[in-house]
């Protein structure tokens, strides 16, 4: 009796365990939700819900370029280099126009990628290594394109900055319409799925014939064009070009995101919804503590808290 | 000098080493042989205190002992060396030599005139010369082989393991190593020695132990132990053994057309291939015989465009394949069904559903966009046809028995429509009753017209299930076994065969006539990792 029950214990304990891993970081942006409605004051108002999301914005983009890259069993250092790179770049093409500009600040990300994905792909660098390096490349390129911090006056920027529709920020609505896009390519494209074959089992994909490198050089190309594009966003937002700061510490605010939404590093897998709450969850833990008066550094215990234990979910799913 | 018995060691679910006594006798080279999973890795790890035995008795010099690390076993002057040499590549020779143990001079500092001239010494009493400043890294696989048997002397070694140490050297290298073997053994060094190859055995061993699913076998003087008794030992088949009929699920013959669909001729793979040409017709079951490390995993490899070739070629059809590329190999109608189904077979955590259609992929999407409802209905027939036993297509295959997962790879390639399957130990690790279906459906392919090349390490089954039986040793076709030779018979008796000195002449020769080398186990990823194709939808 005693042994049914224990059983009975485990197994519920397990299934405790896989729910916490599938809706764990949705439960946590609820909670961290509830919790400000009540206690925080001026929380549920549609200015603070603006500020939120335009905060968030740039990080859930350069995120679910993150994403693919750890699916593939990579990673992605170079992104927040890459950001500083494209607004580099942007200011110093604005005078063939905003759209101009903004096309070869894609470029630049797509070129750092495309550097990326060969050096991992094609020469056999670990990914750790070979984004390690365009990090310090592209951070330098973008100093030497633009040596310090520079106004971006150009009105079609700043519309795309601080414009909206219907009330919702075009920022927003770019990071949305983008989440999408990634979300529909993981689930119902070929791309995708190969992207996940390769990263769950890389000679299980090289045999059955996939074309790894090409998959593999796509996949940060994304994830270059994703952060320059978070680049723009973030330089509009600021009116401002600042390739020193901006975009620095980016790449672990993106891996944070992924990981605690649930894509586990060994790859394989993808979940783009849950990268999506894994960003919204750390800004509101840190809108939490902020207007509560918290100093900063409990912010940072805090997001040291919530990876702590999406790393441990992650290693209890690796173990079955 | 080291004696175990009655020794005992179970995994989960497996039992490697049921009752095994072993001796390793001072002065003598004592070779331990068996085919894969017959027990020698774990044998070879309880002696050298990798692994606690469950049951029995170890003895080292008289006296019961037990190793609970593998540095207990090195500091009683038990040392291993292993395919892969472990030592420290960007360390110079002698530092490598003296590692743990500089001879120190005053202040406590390493004394490097000392450790050089020593070091000196003591390779070239083993009949090496290099500069022992050199960083390690920088000399041949041999040699650095050699240094790593220099310091397994040099720590008052008494007894040396040799996990197959010749896997990767060239032959000149070998001859090196023997000599350096027989000054261990005049020195009154035990030496147990593991290979598959019959020649080196018979060259360099004194006695022979082989063991078979965890039991020993045989054991006893191999001077006087015949080839053809060997090897029907290490396959547990007797010659001249009355063949039960029936045994397999394979049918009779196939009635095989008369143009050759794939033709391979001269593969070569440095170390691993010597010019091994086939061709396989359709309609027709091809075996590939040989023991282990003989080259027949890396035959199958090398034609599905999975090994990077030194020489030679793959024609299908009239049509050259591009070499080295899975995907050109792929579209030209090739499939192989990889012998390591865990890591390079199925993808775990995908379900039954992509699995099947991972390859066929760019062929069931539009404009890069899924379809569905098409790879709905094509698993669906598979699941049926080939009786997969799942929760349903979205179960991780994972989670599916051993059978069921090679049925699902079995899928994957029969929906691509191929005109050639390689099948690597198709049964291999699963259940009887799928390993009878997957047997049965090899037959039914090959009478819908596929060409099959089959590996077995089962005599019966690659017997019973082939037309022909192409053999190979040490990378290179030795005999190929046509019409009334397809018999186990005449399968133990080629594989014994010596070198130079074939049964009979065969039909396809490779052109070197002695061969180089032939590794020990395909390699995991290597340099296959450059070969990824390009070809898409």
């Amino acid at each position: 009796m005693a042994e049914l029950s224990f059983t009975q214990g485990t197994l519920d304990r397990a299934r405790l365990l896989r729910l916490s891993q599938e809706y764990g970081v949705y439960a946590g942006v609820v909670v961290l939700l509830l919790f400000n409605f009540v206690f925080t004051a001026n929380f549920a108002s549609a200015e603070n819900f603006r500020t939120q999301a335009v905060q968030v914005a740039p990080v859930l983009i350069v995120a679910l370029g993150m994403a693919l890259a750890i699916g593939t069993e990579g990673v992605d250092l170079s992104v927040g280099s890459v950001m500083a790179l494209s607004t580099s770049l942007l200011s110093l093409y604005l005078g063939y126009g905003p759209w101009v500009a903004t096309l070869i600040a894609l470029v630049g990300g797509a070129l750092i990628g495309v550097a990326n994905g060969a050096l991992v792909a094609f020469v056999g660098v670990q990914p750790i290594v070979a984004t390690l390096a365009l990090m310090v490349a592209a951070r330098g390129l973008a100093l030497v394109l633009l040596p310090q911090l520079k106004d971006v006056r150009d009105p079609g920027m700043a519309a795309l900055g601080s414009g909206d529709v219907l009330g919702v920020p075009y920022l927003v609505l770019i990071a949305a319409a983008l989440a999408l896009l990634v979300a529909f390519a993981v689930r119902r494209t070929t791309f995708g799925r190969q992207l996940l074959a390769i990263g769950d089992s890389r000679p299980a994909a090289r045999l059955a014939g996939l074309p790894v490198r090409r998959v593999l050089v796509v996949v940060y190309v994304c994830s270059g064009v994703l952060a320059a594009v978070a680049g723009v966003l973030a330089t509009a937002r600021l009116t401002a070009s600042d390739p020193t700061s901006l975009g620095t510490l980016m790449e672990l605010s993106a891996i944070t995101a992924v990981v605690v939404g649930g894509t586990p590093l060994s790859g394989g897998r993808v979940r783009i919804g849950g990268t999506v709450a894994g960003a919204v969850l750390i800004q509101l833990l840190t809108t939490t503590l902020v207007k509560h008066d918290l100093p900063p550094s409990w912010t940072q215990i805090a997001q040291a808290v919530v990876i702590v234990g999406a790393v441990y979910a992650a290693r209890e799913r690796g173990k079955r | 000098m080291l004696t175990v018995t009655g020794l005992c060691k179970t995994f989960p679910g497996v039992r490697a080493l049921s009752d095994v006594d072993f001796t390793a006798r001072a002065g003598e080279v004592h070779a331990l042989v068996g085919e894969n999973g017959a027990g020698k890795s774990t044998l070879i790890k309880v002696l050298t205190g990798v692994y606690q035995p469950d049951a029995g008795e170890l003895a080292y010099d008289g006296s019961p002992v037990r190793f609970a690390t593998p540095l207990a076993a090195q500091q009683a002057g038990i040392s291993t060396i292993y395919q892969e040499v472990n030592l420290v590549p960007l360390m110079s020779v002698a530092r490598n030599l003296f590692l743990g143990r500089e001879p120190r001079g005053r202040l406590g500092l390493i004394d490097f005139r000392r450790m050089h001239r020593e070091a000196r010494e003591t390779l070239r009493g083993l009949g090496v010369e290099v500069d022992v400043r050199r960083p390690l890294r920088e000399l041949g696989v041999g040699t650095q082989q050699m240094v790593a048997l220099a310091r397994a002397v040099a720590v008052d070694a008494r007894v040396v393991v040799m996990d197959e140490p010749t896997s990767s050297l060239e032959p000149r290298e070998v001859r090196t190593l023997f000599g350096v073997i027989r000054t261990l053994r005049d020195r009154g060094i035990a030496v147990v020695y593991v290979s598959h190859r019959m020649d080196e055995l018979y060259e360099i061993c004194d006695a022979v132990t082989v063991l078979r699913d965890g039991r020993v076998v045989h054991t006893g003087q191999l001077a006087g132990l015949e080839r053809l008794k060997l090897v029907s030992l290490m396959l547990g088949r007797e010659v001249g053994e009355v063949r039960a009929e029936g045994l397999t699920k394979f049918s009779g013959t196939h009635d095989a057309a008369a143009q050759p669909v794939l033709e391979a001729t001269g593969l070569t793979v440095r170390h691993q291939l010597a010019g091994v040409s086939l061709s396989l017709r359709p309609g027709e079951v091809v075996g590939l015989g040989g023991l282990l490390g003989s080259g027949r995993s890396e035959t199958a490899k090398a034609v599905a465009g999975a090994l990077p070739l030194d020489d030679g070629g793959v024609v299908v059809a009239g049509v050259p394949v591009r070499p080295g590329s899975t995907a050109a190999a792929i579209r030209a109608g090739i499939s192989l069904l990889p012998e390591d189904r865990k890591s390079e077979g199925i993808v775990p955590g995908l379900s039954v559903r992509e699995n099947i259609a991972l390859a066929a992929l760019p062929g069931l999407s539009r404009f890069g966009l899924v379809d569905d409802a098409r790879i709905d209905r094509i698993v669906d027939t598979f699941m049926k046809r080939l009786r997969i036993k799942a929760a349903g297509p979205h179960q991780k295959v994972g989670e599916l028995s051993g059978g069921n997962q090679q049925k699902v790879l079995l899928a994957r390639w029969l929906a691509l429509h191929p005109k050639v399957l390689l099948l690597d130990e198709p049964t291999r690790g699963i259940d009887v009753g799928a390993k009878a279906e997957v047997q049965a459906l090899v037959d039914e392919l090959a009478d819908d017209g596929l060409a099959v090349l089959l590996i077995s390490s089962d005599p019966e089954e690659l017997i019973e299930g082939s037309d022909r039986v192409i053999v190979l040793k040490d990378g290179a076709v030795v005999r190929e076994l046509t019409g009334d030779e397809v018999t186990e018979d005449g399968l133990l008796r080629a594989i014994a065969a010596e070198p130079g000195r074939p049964a009979e002449p065969t039909r396809l020769a490779p052109p070197a006539a002695t061969p180089t080398a032939a590794p020990a186990s395909p390699p995991a990823a290597g340099p296959a990792e450059t070969s990824a194709g390009d070809s898409d939808g």
